[in-house]
């Protein structure tokens, strides 16, 4: 798949902001008056800025207003549904916190369940395409659910939790990459099911439908990025998990060193990210003869 | 709306038969003319004269070498060369159009045909990606999405000429590698050709239960093992007179190197 900035932007960048309005709204930390407001700013900043951002690929951007109708089927509707409704809670809430020094609790809980079920609407928008065999798995929501946890107790300044929550979205996250590794093969498509072909022999691509490329291949083959997978996932393993649990555990706290821990992850998970779409392969490669 | 119908009516598609076409890509012409001139909006190109043309196609045309498996009769079996069309397949199992989330993409009750909204279509490319086959291609100038309809702006139009009520690529091809029909009705000429020639799914294990369905190559006659051409290569006169009789006579008379 075509890595798109906007939507690595948009799922690192939302994922982190939704996983710190969960922990607010849960009054993680406690915090009120202009603490409280500063945190909300966060939260919104990040939520709010990914989901705007992932509005810049479409084509028609103007008309996104419709695509909040289709929720009885598409997971990308009920995505739009559940950030609204996560965000406007989350205001009430955070303007009982902010303006009334008042905890509106169920208001809280309501606001963090949704914030949670906006995360997972959208690992299902990946996580639902048969047609990506890499993504379409059980680990896909797991992992991004377990990431924007982890990201959002760094966030909300809870130690202990974002170094439980790290060790485990960084198990996640490893093991989507080994057993995302042997998903196309275990999938059953190939070049002989694609064509109906099989019955006879061996297929191989012999000369394409155009000279030039085409929106397919640009959208859906993507050959270049997987060169250093191996290498990115060090990379992002150790910026996203290994330099935040570093600091967190061994070193003596200080905010100076938690905004490089929080820098660290936010960079190692939008580099996790970009090898989520560069390494996924789409079987309509197959009738290009190609990955 | 992007749920899909329990049932339709009619299955209307497209057979086409992998033995007879010769991938001439007429096709692909006849589709892109019709659709670009016809329903929605038209199908860009870019860069069309320059280094690096690309555009939009609802029918594009593969070719493949299959090397059949070799057997102690056939120890090295010659590859075969297919030519492969491939447009919407208008899939029962639509997944194409459960993942929209305008409603812009939706599956005709009356008919079972997959069509796109292009009003509600806000362009986001989902339901490219849920589509196993390559058959929809968003199109660059329009910023929506485009794919075949199965001309039906054609097959309804009461202001065609009846012969020509069917889908641009069918009418086009001279082959006769392209059907059009209900393939609902068992008793319909594409349902019997489909039984008759042992018609298949492609990427059946997708589970998006094609209506479209492709007639594999029949196998191949085996060439006799003799220089078919030898009979025609005979000399023509034994004696010949005249100019042509003494020109045979004074090369063979050259000394010819290397010869004998
Ligand atoms: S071929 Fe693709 S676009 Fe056409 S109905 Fe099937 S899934 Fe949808
Ligand atoms: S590109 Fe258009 S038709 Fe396709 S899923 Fe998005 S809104 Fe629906
Ligand atoms: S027009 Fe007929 S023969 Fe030519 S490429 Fe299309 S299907 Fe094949």
């Amino acid at each position: 798949m075509h890595p798109a900035p906007s939507v690595i932007i948009f799922t690192t960048l939302s994922g982190l902001g939704f996983g710190l309005l969960f922990f607010l709204g849960l009054g993680m930390p406690d915090v009120t008056g202009w603490t409280a407001f500063w945190f909300f700013v966060i939260g919104y900043v990040l939520a709010v800025g990914g989901l705007i951002s992932s509005t810049f690929h479409l084509g028609h951007p103007e008309r996104a207003i419709k695509a909040f109708s289709q929720w009885r089927s598409s997971w990308l509707s009920r995505e739009g549904i559940c950030a609204v409704a996560a965000l406007l809670v989350m205001a009430l809430f955070g303007a009982g916190l902010v303006f009334f020094n008042s905890t509106w609790q169920p208001l809280g809980y309501l606001g963090a369940l949704l914030s949670l079920a906006t995360v997972f609407t959208t690992s299902m928008i990946y996580a639902q395409m048969k047609t990506i065999p890499r993504w379409n798995m059980p680990w896909t929501p797991a992992k991004f659910l377990t990431l924007s946890l982890a990201g959002g107790a760094l966030l909300a300044g809870q130690v202990t939790l974002a170094v439980i929550l790290l060790v485990i979205s960084g198990g996640i996250t490893a093991a989507t990459w080994a057993i995302g590794d042997g998903a196309f093969a275990r999938s059953g498509t190939d070049m002989e099911t694609a064509t109906g072909l099989g019955r006879i022999g061996k297929v191989k691509a012999f000369e394409p439908p155009h000279t030039g490329t085409n929106y397919l291949l640009r959208e859906f083959v993507h050959v270049v990025g997987r060169k250093h997978s191996q290498k990115l996932r060090i990379i992002a393993g150790t910026l996203a998990f290994v330099i935040p649990v570093f600091i967190l555990l061994v070193l003596p706290f200080s905010h100076v060193l938690a905004l490089v821990a929080i820098l660290s992850h936010i960079a190692g998970v939008a580099c996790a990210r970009w090898l989520f779409f560069a390494e996924a392969e789409h079987v309509v490669g197959l009738y290009y003869g190609k990955r | 709306m992007t749920q899909l119908p329990t049932s339709t009516q009619k299955k209307l598609g497209l057979v086409i038969d992998l033995d007879t076409c010769v991938g001439c890509h007429a096709c692909v012409i006849s589709c892109k003319g019709w659709n670009t001139e016809n329903y929605g909006a038209p199908l860009s190109d870019q860069d069309a004269y320059g280094a690096n043309p690309s555009g939009t196609f609802l029918n594009r045309v593969h070719s493949y070498e299959v090397t059949p498996l070799a057997t102690s009769a056939k120890p090295h079996p010659a590859a075969q060369t297919i030519h492969f069309p491939k447009s919407c397949l208008h899939c029962e199992d639509a997944p194409c159009v459960t993942v929209c989330p305008t409603g812009a993409s939706y599956k005709r009750e009356e008919d079972g045909i997959v069509l796109v909204n292009e009003k509600d279509c806000i362009g986001c490319g989902l339901c490219a990606w849920a589509c196993p086959y390559g058959a929809r291609e968003l199109d660059q100038d329009e910023g929506v999405m485009k794919k075949c309809t199965l001309c039906v702006d054609r097959i309804y139009n009461e202001n065609l000429p009846e012969v020509d009520r069917t889908p641009s690529c069918v009418r086009t091809c001279p082959a006769g590698a392209r059907h059009f029909g209900d393939l609902g009705d068992p008793d319909s000429d594409v349902s019997q050709l489909v039984a008759e020639r042992g018609g298949m799914d492609l990427m059946p294990e997708q589970g998006t239960k094609p209506v479209n369905k492709y007639l594999p190559p029949r196998p191949k006659d085996d060439l006799p093992e003799f220089d078919v051409l030898a009979p025609y290569l005979e000399p023509v006169a034994e004696n010949s007179g005249g100019f042509i009789g003494w020109l045979d006579k004074a090369l063979d008379k050259l000394p010819s190197k290397g010869a004998n």
